[in-house]
C-alpha cells in the first residue's frame, strides 16, 4: 500500500493512501471532534462537525470523509475552523428540544459534550423548531424526534448492521424526520426491538421504553414477592454505569445492589441459560438422530425471533422451539419455584435484567403466559438497573459481593457464555458431546466458535457423527447465512445466531458506548468467569438436575414442552396499511 | 393528456380506499410498469413517476406494493417519495392550480397571491381541499414571465393577478349550487 506524507497542525504524519485525515490526525494524537461520524458504518460527513483548513481547498473540508493527499497541510485549529463547528453545533442546538436535565441522556450525550467543550454559552439563533410527536408505541424503544439531530447514524445501523431498516429519513429539509415510512408507529413495523439505534443515537432521541417506574411499584408493594434474574451479560457491563472499566466482572456487587433495592429473591438467568441447553441440546440430538428439520437455529434471541418472523417466516421450522432463558425462567419461577417455597405464583413479581431491549416486546408475546401467568412482569436494560441504583443511592464501589440465592442461583461456566456470540454454541456442544458420546469432553473450550468475525464455521467429531455448526451476530450477517439455508447451502447442522454485534454482551440495552472495544472487553470478562466457574457444563449442575428429578421428568418431556417451549408467528415483511386513526 | 380527459378518467377511477386492498387493476398497472422495469430498485424514480401519471397519485398503498415487488423497505421508497416535489401522495384535485412563483413573478407579488389561495381555501401549498375541488401548487416558472404574477387553473392562464381577485376567480371553478 502506497504511503502518503502530508502535515497536520505543523505536525508530519506518514498514513497509508485512502486513509481520512480524521484517522491521520488519530495518529497524531489530534482529535478532531465528530457527530454523525461511526467508523466502518456511517461515515457521511453529513453533520460538518469534524471541518478543517485544507491548504489550497476553497472551502473547509469534512476530516472523516476527506482522504489525505501527498503534501497535504491541513490545521485543525484555527479560529476558521473553530467558528465553524460552533455555528453548525448551535444550529443544531436552535432546533433540538433541549432539557438536559430531564433527558435520559443526560452526562452522556455527544450533543452536549461537544457544545461543552467548544465553550457554547448562549444560543444565537432562536429560530424556528420542528415539533413532532413521541413516538411510545413499542413495547421496546422510545422515539423522540424532537431530540433528533439527523445525522442518521440510527438509519445505518438499522440497514447495513441488521438488515432491517424500519426506519429512515422522510421528508425533506427541515421537514425531515428519522422514523418509519408513512408516520407509523414503531411498534406497527418490522422493528426487531434490537435497540442498536439506541447504542448510537448521539442524544436522547432514542431510548428504551421505561420499565422502571412499575419495578419500584412492585418493590414498594409488602404483599409482592419479587424475584429478579440477571442476565449473563449484565455482569460485564452494569460497572460501566458506575464508572468501572467496561468488562469488569461485578457479579456479587450487582446481587447486593439489587438486593438493597428490596428484592425478596434474586436469582440467575444462567441457570435458565443451563436448562435452555438441557432443552436445546435434546432436540438438536433428536432432529439430528431421529430426523426433524435441519439446521437447527438457535432461538435465545428475541430480536432474532422477530427477524425470522418478518424477513423469513419460511425457515421457522429451523428454530429450535426452546424458549429463551429469560422465559423459560418465568414459567419455572411461578410454577416450580412457587410451589417449592410455598408461594402463591400470583403474588410473585419476576424482574428479568437484561442486555437487551428485545426482551420487554419478548416478555409481552401473548405466548409467555404458560404458568397461567405473565411469567417474566418486567425486563429491564443493564442501563436502566444503573439507574435504579443511582435513584436509590447506592455507592457501587462499597457493596459486599454476594451470592445469588438457591436453588436457581446455581450455575455453570456454559450459561455465563450465552453472553458472548458462540457461546450458546460452545455451551451446547459441550453437553451434546458428552450425551451424544458418554465421553468426558478433553478440552471444553470451542475456540472456533469464539471471536467477533460475523460469521464463524467448524465442524465437531461426535464419536464419529460429523457435526458442522455456523455461527452469526448482527442481523446482516444471519441474512447471509440464511440466504444460504434457504438455497440449500451451508449444509450445516446447528446455527447460532444473535441479533446484536457481537451477541448479548453489545445488546441494545448495554451501558453506553457500546462499541468495538468495549464489546471485545465484554466478552473478555465473560470468558474470564467461565474459567472462573467450578463447573463448566450445563448438564452438571447440580440445582438443573435436581429441577428434572423433582419437577420436569426428563428433557423434551412432557412438563418441559408445555412450560419452555413455544411457537413462532409469521409475519411478513410488508405489513398490511391499516387506515390510520386522525390526527 | 388534456385536462377535459384527466377529468373523465378520474371519475371512472376505481377509488383507493385506505386501509383496504388495492383495486384489481390500480395493481396490475403497478405491477406491469414494475415488471417492465424488471423489478430493478435503481430505477425506482421512473417507476413511481410512471405510476403516478396512470394512477393520478401514490398513496400509502400503492407505496407499499412497490416496496415488496422491488424488495426495498417500505420507508426507502416513502422517503423518495417525500423528498421529491413531483410526486404526491395525495389525489389531486377537480381543479389544479399550480401558481408561479418564479422570479419575476416573485417580485411582482406571487407570494401574497399563494397565500391568499392558501387561506380561501384552507389548505397549504401541496395539498387538495377535503371536497377534493382543488389542489395547489407552487411551480416554479410557467414562461410568462412578463405576465406575473401568473397562475394556472386547469388549462387557464391568470395574468397579473391581485390578492383581492383571488376568491371571484376561485368562484368561477366552484361547481354552481
Amino acid at each position: 500500500m502506497a504511503l502518503v506524507k502530508l502535515t497536520i497542525d505543523g505536525l508530519p504524519v506518514e498514513v497509508e493512501a485512502g486513509t481520512t485525515i480524521l484517522r491521520a490526525a488519530e495518529k497524531l494524537g489530534i482529535h478532531i471532534p465528530t457527530l454523525c461520524y461511526l467508523e466502518d458504518i456511517h461515515e457521511f460527513g453529513a453533520c460538518r462537525v469534524c471541518v478543517v483548513e485544507v491548504e489550497g481547498a476553497r472551502t473547509l473540508q469534512a476530516a472523516c470523509v476527506t482522504p489525505v493527499r501527498e503534501g497535504m497541510v491541513v490545521r485543525t485549529n484555527t479560529p476558521a475552523v473553530r467558528r465553524a463547528r460552533m455555528t453548525t453545533v448551535e444550529l443544531i442546538l436552535s432546533d433540538h428540544h433541549t432539557e438536559c436535565p430531564t433527558c435520559v441522556r443526560n452526562l452522556n450525550c455527544e450533543l452536549q459534550s461537544l457544545a461543552e467543550s467548544m465553550g457554547i454559552r448562549e444560543n444565537r439563533f432562536a429560530g424556528a423548531r420542528t415539533v413532532n410527536p413521541v413516538d411510545s408505541s413499542s413495547a421496546a424503544i422510545v422515539r423522540d424526534p424532537n431530540k433528533c439531530i439527523l445525522c442518521r447514524r440510527c438509519v445505518s445501523i438499522c440497514e447495513k448492521v441488521q438488515g432491517v431498516k424500519a426506519i429512515g429519513p422522510v421528508g425533506r429539509g427541515f421537514e425531515t424526520v428519522i422514523g418509519p415510512a408513512f408516520g407509523d408507529q414503531l411498534g406497527d413495523t418490522v422493528c426487531v426491538n434490537c435497540g442498536q439505534c439506541i447504542l448510537v443515537c448521539p442524544t436522547g432521541a432514542l431510548y428504551e421504553r421505561d420499565s422502571t417506574e412499575e419495578v419500584w411499584a412492585a418493590l414498594a408493594d409488602p404483599d409482592r414477592h419479587v424475584v429478579f434474574q440477571t442476565a449473563p451479560a449484565t455482569r460485564v457491563a452494569l460497572g460501566e454505569t458506575y464508572g468501572l472499566p467496561p468488562g469488569s466482572i461485578v457479579t456479587g456487587k450487582m446481587v447486593a445492589a439489587i438486593r438493597r433495592l428490596g428484592a425478596d429473591t434474586v436469582f440467575d438467568t444462567d441457570f435458565a441459560a443451563d436448562l435452555t441447553i438441557m432443552e436445546e441440546g435434546h432436540e438438536l440430538i433428536q432432529r439430528l438422530t431421529k430426523g426433524g428439520t435441519l439446521p437447527m437455529i438457535t432461538s435465545c434471541s428475541p430480536g432474532w425471533i422477530k427477524f425470522i418472523e418478518h424477513f423469513y417466516p419460511d425457515l421457522l421450522p429451523n428454530l429450535s422451539t426452546c424458549k429463551s432463558p429469560q422465559q423459560m425462567f418465568g414459567a419455572v419461577i411461578k410454577t416450580y419455584y412457587a410451589e417449592k417455597v410455598g408461594l402463591d405464583p400470583a403474588k410473585i413479581y419476576h424482574v428479568s435484567v437484561m442486555p437487551c431491549t428485545a426482551k420487554k416486546f419478548e416478555c409481552k408475546r401473548p405466548e409467555m403466559r404458560d404458568s397461567g401467568l405473565v411469567d417474566v412482569d418486567a425486563a429491564l436494560t443493564t442501563r436502566e438497573l444503573g439507574r435504579m441504583l443511582k435513584e436509590a443511592g447506592i455507592v457501587f464501589d462499597e457493596l459486599p459481593e454476594e451470592p445469588y440465592d438457591d436453588p436457581l442461583g446455581e450455575s455453570t461456566g456454559a450459561a455465563v457464555i450465552f453472553g458472548a456470540t458462540g457461546g450458546v454454541m460452545e455451551a451446547a456442544l459441550r453437553t451434546a458431546y458428552e450425551v451424544v458420546t458418554k465421553k468426558t469432553l478433553p478440552r471444553v473450550e470451542f475456540e472456533a466458535v469464539r471471536g467477533l468475525e460475523g460469521v464463524k464455521e467448524a465442524s465437531v467429531d461426535l464419536d464419529g457423527t460429523e457435526v458442522r455448526v455456523a455461527v452469526a451476530h448482527g442481523l446482516a450477517n444471519a441474512k447471509k447465512v440464511l440466504d444460504k439455508v434457504r438455497a440449500g447451502e451451508g449444509d450445516w447442522h446447528f446455527i447460532e445466531i444473535m441479533a446484536c454485534p457481537g451477541g448479548c454482551i453489545g445488546g441494545g440495552g448495554q451501558p453506553i458506548p457500546t462499541n468495538l472495544e468495549v464489546r471485545q472487553k465484554r466478552i473478555e470478562g465473560i470468558y474470564t468467569a467461565d474459567e472462573r466457574m467450578t463447573i463448566r457444563k450445563s448438564h452438571e449442575n447440580p440445582s438443573i438436575i435436581a429441577l428434572y428429578k423433582e419437577f420436569l421428568g426428563e428433557p423434551l418431556g412432557h412438563k418441559s414442552h408445555e412450560l419452555l417451549h413455544t411457537t413462532y408467528t409469521p409475519r411478513g415483511s410488508y405489513l398490511p396499511r391499516r387506515e390510520k386513526a386522525a390526527d | 393528456m388534456t385536462g377535459a380527459d384527466a377529468l373523465c378518467s378520474e371519475a371512472a377511477r376505481p377509488k383507493i380506499v385506505p386501509g383496504e386492498p388495492l383495486p384489481e387493476d390500480v395493481a396490475e398497472t403497478i405491477d406491469r410498469i414494475v415488471d417492465r422495469y424488471d423489478a430493478e430498485p435503481g430505477s425506482l424514480i421512473n417507476i413511481l413517476h410512471e405510476i403516478q401519471e396512470d394512477v393520478g397519485y401514490l398513496p400509502e398503498e400503492v407505496l407499499s406494493r412497490v416496496a415488496e415487488r422491488l424488495g426495498v423497505p417500505v420507508v426507502d421508497v416513502h422517503g423518495v417519495v417525500s423528498f421529491y416535489a413531483l410526486f404526491s401522495m395525495k389525489p389531486k384535485g377537480r381543479n389544479r392550480i399550480a401558481t408561479c412563483n418564479g422570479t419575476a413573478c416573485y417580485v411582482r407579488g406571487a407570494q401574497r397571491v399563494l397565500e391568499r389561495l392558501e387561506s380561501e381555501l384552507g389548505v397549504k401549498a401541496g395539498d387538495t381541499t377535503d371536497d377534493g375541488e382543488f389542489s395547489l401548487d407552487v411551480v416554479r416558472c410557467l414562461g410568462a414571465c412578463g405576465l406575473g404574477p401568473v397562475v394556472m387553473i386547469n388549462d387557464d392562464v391568470h395574468a397579473r393577478l391581485k390578492p383581492d381577485r383571488v376568491p371571484a376567480v376561485l368562484a368561477r371553478y366552484r361547481r354552481s349550487g
